[in-house]
């Protein structure tokens, strides 16, 4: 509404070059997949920076959030802070873990509950 | 309605100051502006938003636990999936996203024809999406690539240990995670239809196109949800 002062041409220019970087990075994206970096965490970490610069662009011109009223974009981000707090603990948990008890790393010795096999096809 | 588009861009707060004075049909009279209605109903719709971003967030994570404990049989599993597909289905998911924020410019501007063109190259775009999407799936399915106990593939490399079988772990996240999000691709295309029809009918413009607007963020979502599905299923091995 109001808060929309930039004249319609203008914006359509805006939204079209965010479609050429998004379409750019899809395919720098997946170039990059067929690139060895190093290891398979290194590959992770470029494929997922470029999901989120992707992501971002997304937000701000499609959705808006970069001239909207800043609550909106409180909100989006409260989401994204918590599902990285989430991430973030469960995996810390998950690594450490597996350093406190070694043993752990082996799978024969550890998986104490197996899952459920599948009951014969009745 | 019969309020002016010039009047609205020329004089942004000229309107309902008072809380009376405007004859929209959309207002409903407890917001004192056409603007505190359209904020409050983003800000509800940025709400639910964020709902979705933890509901697809725990699937997520889920993925990345299971990831870190069948890191072998996933990177051997992410082999079964198609990139030209998954970087196709990408292409026609952002250049959707496009449409359908030029069809809420439309909207605003009063751009009633434009609209409709738009929100029907979007629902196009959908409907190719879950096209290739049913490909592929019928693909898996040929395979044997099923999640669960449903998994019947012949040829892993790695025997499954005590019942833990990580191909099928990656193919129910796969199934779960692409489906959930497919149907949030059928609950858009019903959503752009309806907003297509009314649009057509011409019920929204500049100071009223709230519908047009909340279904574009959820539109967007949709996609932002692909932009980080689409790595992290077909590109990481």
């Amino acid at each position: 509404m109001s808060e929309h002062t930039q004249n319609p041409k203008a914006e359509a220019a805006v939204y079209l070059k965010t479609l050429i970087a998004l379409l750019v990075l899809t395919a720098i994206t997946v170039g990059a997949s067929y690139i060895h970096f190093g290891s398979g965490a290194a590959n992770v970490v470029v494929a997922l920076t470029i999901a989120t610069i992707k992501a971002t662009l997304v937000a701000l011109f499609f959705m808006h959030l970069l001239h909207d009223k800043p609550v909106n974009a409180i909100i989006a981000a409260a989401g994204f802070i918590f599902l990285g707090l989430f991430l973030m603990f469960t995996l810390l948990d998950f690594d450490t873990r597996d350093n406190l008890q070694p043993f752990n790393m082996h799978p024969q010795v550890t998986t104490p509950t197996p899952a459920p096999t599948a009951p014969e096809h009745r | 309605m019969s309020t002016s588009p010039v009047d609205l861009q020329h004089d942004p707060h000229g309107h309902g100051d008072d809380g009376h004075g405007h004859d929209d049909p959309h207002h409903q009279h407890h917001f004192t502006t056409m603007e505190q209605q359209f904020d409050t109903s983003k800000i509800g719709m940025w709400l639910f938003l964020a709902t979705e971003v933890l509901l697809f967030g725990g699937l997520f994570v889920g993925f990345g636990m299971m990831q870190a404990r069948f890191p072998e049989q996933f990177k051997e599993a992410h082999e079964h999936l198609q990139r030209p597909l998954g970087a196709l289905n990408t292409v026609v998911l952002l250049i959707s996203s496009w449409t359908m924020v030029m069809g809420v410019l439309s909207a605003r501007t009063n751009q009633r024809k434009k609209l409709v063109i738009y929100l029907l190259i979007t629902i196009l775009c959908a409907c190719i999406f879950l096209g290739v999407k049913y490909f592929e799936y019928s693909h898996k399915y040929e395979e044997g690539l099923l999640p669960g106990h449903y998994y019947s593939h012949h040829g892993d490399k790695i025997p499954t240990v005590n019942g833990a079988n990580g191909y099928a772990t990656f193919f129910s996240f796969y199934f779960m995670m692409t489906g959930l999000h497919g149907i949030h691709i059928l609950v858009g295309i019903v959503l752009l239809a309806w907003i297509a029809v009314r649009g057509n009918r011409g019920e929204f413009n500049s100071s009223y196109y709230t519908p047009v607007d909340l279904v574009g963020l959820y539109w967007h979502l949709v996609d932002l949800i692909w932009i980080y599905l689409f790595p992290l299923y077909y590109l990481i091995s």
